[in-house]
């Protein structure tokens, strides 16, 4: 599958290296369907390929829309991208959160840092669908006031009376300007007004972070077969054919990124791998 | 109005625990309040009160010559805010400021303290609930100090 061409129809920057990007099909084509926590690969001409989420509303996919931080020469490339420019997009690929598999529970969604961009489709679909779940709890950790995304998302769910959002930063520097919380991510699971025995966990964020969570959901009676993680690796061909993403036994961009905890486990504790 | 037996009864820390073993502890404690932005101790005070927050946040703070207030954490309703009542040389190891209205029932250290040593039981079954508020801090110090979100994800 080659990239086709895609306009960029705003580009908002989120905080001082990550930008959101709102594209569209240059030639038209479309929807672009796909499902919360599934990837693109992004391809700028004459620099190179980045995976990356797509964290818009999955029931509008007209357009895609894709927070990019600035970590490596293309996600540079691509942050520098202004409304008008072209970029290539290959995908939908990968697995998807289990939202509904999640109906009928509470669910308990887990981000650190620009882990939240893969979970906002996720967001997006259980408020249009809110009463096919129980509780909904959205905990957020970043490093820094500054560095929290989506602050007006952040607001309007807050304003509702049915989500909890919590979100807390590693630091504040000025504490007469920060009203938050401040601690890592994981102090937050005891406020989670859920159930264990029937929550949905869905956690995404760097690999410490998640394996902090998890330690800490299970002391909390979260069964494993309920925990949810996407994985971050280096993919470059997207369709499991490259492995330059194998994880274990599996390929992060084919079998992944979203992998329910207990099947990859064993993998997880693997130094190095 | 509820009596602090009752309030007890409500927090995570003392859940589980007797009648008898709640209402000696209470006969410790008494409902205080902070408004914003006063400090409930600061680093180096003796630490001769506890207290379990009911209501607020409250930040811990460390005073640094070069960068002013660091917070280095808050704790909210539910969380006990202090452990260096409990062992010597009991002084306060950093600010509290309330970070809004903070509403919480305030322990004497060494009258919980005479209790726990005059009955062994309640203060082993104390001293590993303040253990475990210990572990979890700790794990949470560890991770902080990673600074995971500064060079990926």
């Amino acid at each position: 599958m080659g990239p086709s061409p895609w306009t960029v129809r705003r580009a908002a920057r989120e905080n001082r290296d990550t930008v959101t990007l709102e594209v569209e099909p240059a030639d038209g084509v479309g929807p672009c369907v796909f499902a919360p926590g599934q990837f693109n690969m992004l391809y700028l001409f004459g620099v190179g390929e980045a995976a990356i989420s797509i964290c818009g509303d999955p029931a509008a996919p007209r357009g895609l829309v894709h927070t990019v931080r600035a970590v490596g020469r293309v996600t540079n490339a691509i942050c520098r991208l202004r409304r008008g420019q072209t970029l290539g997009v290959r995908g939908p690929f990968g697995s998807a959160w289990p939202v509904r598999d999640a109906v009928g529970g509470d669910v308990l969604i887990v981000a650190g840092g620009i882990g939240l961009a893969p979970l906002r489709p996720v967001l997006y679909h259980l408020l249009a669908h809110r009463g096919e779940y129980g509780r909904v709890v959205l905990l957020y950790g970043a490093r820094t006031p500054g560095d929290l995304l989506y602050g007006r998302d952040l607001a309007r769910w807050r304003g509702r009376f049915d989500v909890q959002v919590e979100a807390t930063v590693d630091a504040a520097a000025e504490p007469d300007a920060w009203h938050g919380q401040v601690g890592v991510v994981t102090t937050l699971i005891a406020r989670a007004e859920c159930e264990p025995g029937e929550t949905t966990a869905m956690i995404c964020g760097p690999a410490v972070m998640m394996r902090f969570t998890v330690a800490e959901l299970e002391r909390r009676g979260l069964a494993r077969e309920r925990i949810y993680l996407s994985m971050e690796r280096n993919m470059r061909c997207a369709i499991g054919l490259c492995g330059h993403c194998q994880f274990g036994p599996t390929f992060v961009c084919k079998d992944g990124p979203v992998f329910r905890y207990d099947r990859i486990a064993p993998w997880l504790r693997v130094r190095e791998l | 109005m509820r009596t602090i037996d009752a309030l007890l009864t409500d927090s995570t820390f003392f859940r589980g625990l007797s009648p008898d073993d709640l209402t000696m502890i209470a006969g410790c404690g008494s409902n205080v309040q902070f408004q914003a932005g006063t400090y409930v101790f600061y680093e180096g005070d003796p630490s001769d009160q506890f207290y379990l927050i009911r209501h607020g946040t409250v930040a811990l703070e460390i005073a640094s010559p070069d960068r002013g207030r660091v917070v280095i954490s808050t704790l909210g309703p539910g969380d006990l805010l202090s452990w260096s009542w409990l062992l010597p040389p009991y002084r306060k190891q950093c600010d509290a400021r309330a970070a809004g209205v903070v509403r919480a029932t305030a322990f004497d250290g060494a009258c919980i303290r005479t209790k726990c040593d005059a009955d062994p039981r309640l203060g082993y079954e104390l001293l590993k609930r303040l253990a475990q508020i210990m572990e979890e801090q700790l794990a949470a110090t560890r991770l902080q100090l990673l600074d995971v979100y500064g060079t990926s994800a």
